[in-house]
């Protein structure tokens, strides 16, 4: 029986970062999934972005959030949700999981995001279900993540695995 | 991932001419929960329905929050013939922009009903986080999904997947 859930590559940030990519991702599976811990160095919580193969174009979604306990929603291309900043409860990470199913087929690429950055308080708290869509059909060979503004900082960690149908 | 990979692929389909409905049979009930995943589309826009073990009896019910187009709604079904876990992240003739994330805890138990959660998206109709409920003590040894009207797009993957207890 074969096993077919591997971590690809884990990267836990030592210091200050901008943004983050997985590159040289290997074809050899049939899904990805990306695991998030991430916080900002910015004021408040910042838009955490996420762009295949260097592009930032031709994605397209919608998503539904709750943000301080109100319902919302909204088509901004490449937004999966909100990095946790320095308003935020000291120590709480915002946290991820963008799953990207057949990310080799030459077709678009569809994927799914589920994010949430929770708060002590009754303010600056969102959680955000995502539908993604990468109107490209080039396979994917890298992924990469930054915050609107700022940065991510030390311990925010990034984890990819790869899922094998076979 | 070390020793405690537990991912397991039991079966997968691509599906290829006039396909709506597939059936993954004899499952064993070796794991502990089962994760369906996919990705694709159909000859028209159309919700993908599940049953288990080919009960079509009026046994399941479903539960779910729906982001259709860009209005959030919640709905809810009891009594029907099959459990669904999608309305706005349902499957249109834009290939391959739906994908569905499908947990189903416990199946093989034979002492409690069965549930699963599903997350639905499609980033150009919507999407869900909904769960189903069967109405069944007896172990899931088959899964079938299937469309009440048209087909599958070619090329539509569906995976089946076991976690085993580590």
């Amino acid at each position: 029986m074969a096993y077919s859930y591997k971590l690809i590559e884990a990267k836990t940030l030592t210091t200050t970062t901008a943004s983050i990519t997985f590159s040289s991702i290997p074809q050899t599976y049939t899904d990805l999934l990306v695991l998030i811990s991430a916080r900002g160095d910015a004021g408040g919580q910042r838009d955490c972005y996420i762009s295949f193969n260097g592009s930032t174009s031709n994605f397209s979604n919608r998503y539904m959030e709750m943000s301080n306990s109100l319902v919302a929603s909204g088509t901004t291309a490449r937004y999966i949700g909100a990095v946790s900043g320095t308003t935020t409860t000291a120590n709480i990470f915002s946290n991820g999981a963008i799953y990207i199913p057949n990310y080799t087929s030459s077709q678009y690429k569809s994927f799914s995001g589920d994010y949430v950055a929770e708060n002590n308080a009754q303010s600056t708290q969102v959680l955000t279900l995502s539908a993604q869509l990468w109107s490209n059909t080039a396979a994917i060979t890298s992924i990469g993540f930054a915050p609107s503004s700022g940065s991510f900082i030390q311990y925010s960690t990034f984890y990819l695995y790869g899922i094998n149908k076979s | 991932m070390a020793a405690g990979m537990t991912y397991f692929p039991i079966a997968t389909a691509t599906t290829s001419g006039s396909i709506s409905t597939t059936t993954f049979s004899s499952i064993s009930g070796a794991y502990t929960d089962l994760v369906l995943i996919v990705n694709g589309g159909a000859s028209t826009a159309v919700n993908m329905q599940i049953q288990f073990n080919g009960d079509t009896g009026t046994n399941y019910s479903r539960t779910a929050l729906t982001l259709d187009n860009l209005t959030a709604v919640s709905s809810r079904q009891s009594s029907v013939a099959y459990t669904r876990l999608e309305d706005g992240g349902y499957l249109s003739t834009t290939f391959p922009a739906k994908n569905s994330i499908i947990n189903i805890m416990n199946y093989s138990n034979t002492t409690t009903y069965k549930t699963a959660i599903g997350r639905a998206n499609n980033a150009g109709t919507g999407l869900d986080a909904a769960v189903g409920l069967w109405r069944s003590t007896s172990a899931i040894n088959s899964i079938t999904v299937y469309i009440a009207s048209g087909n599958f797009t070619n090329g539509t993957t569906l995976t089946l997947y076991g976690i085993a207890a580590a």
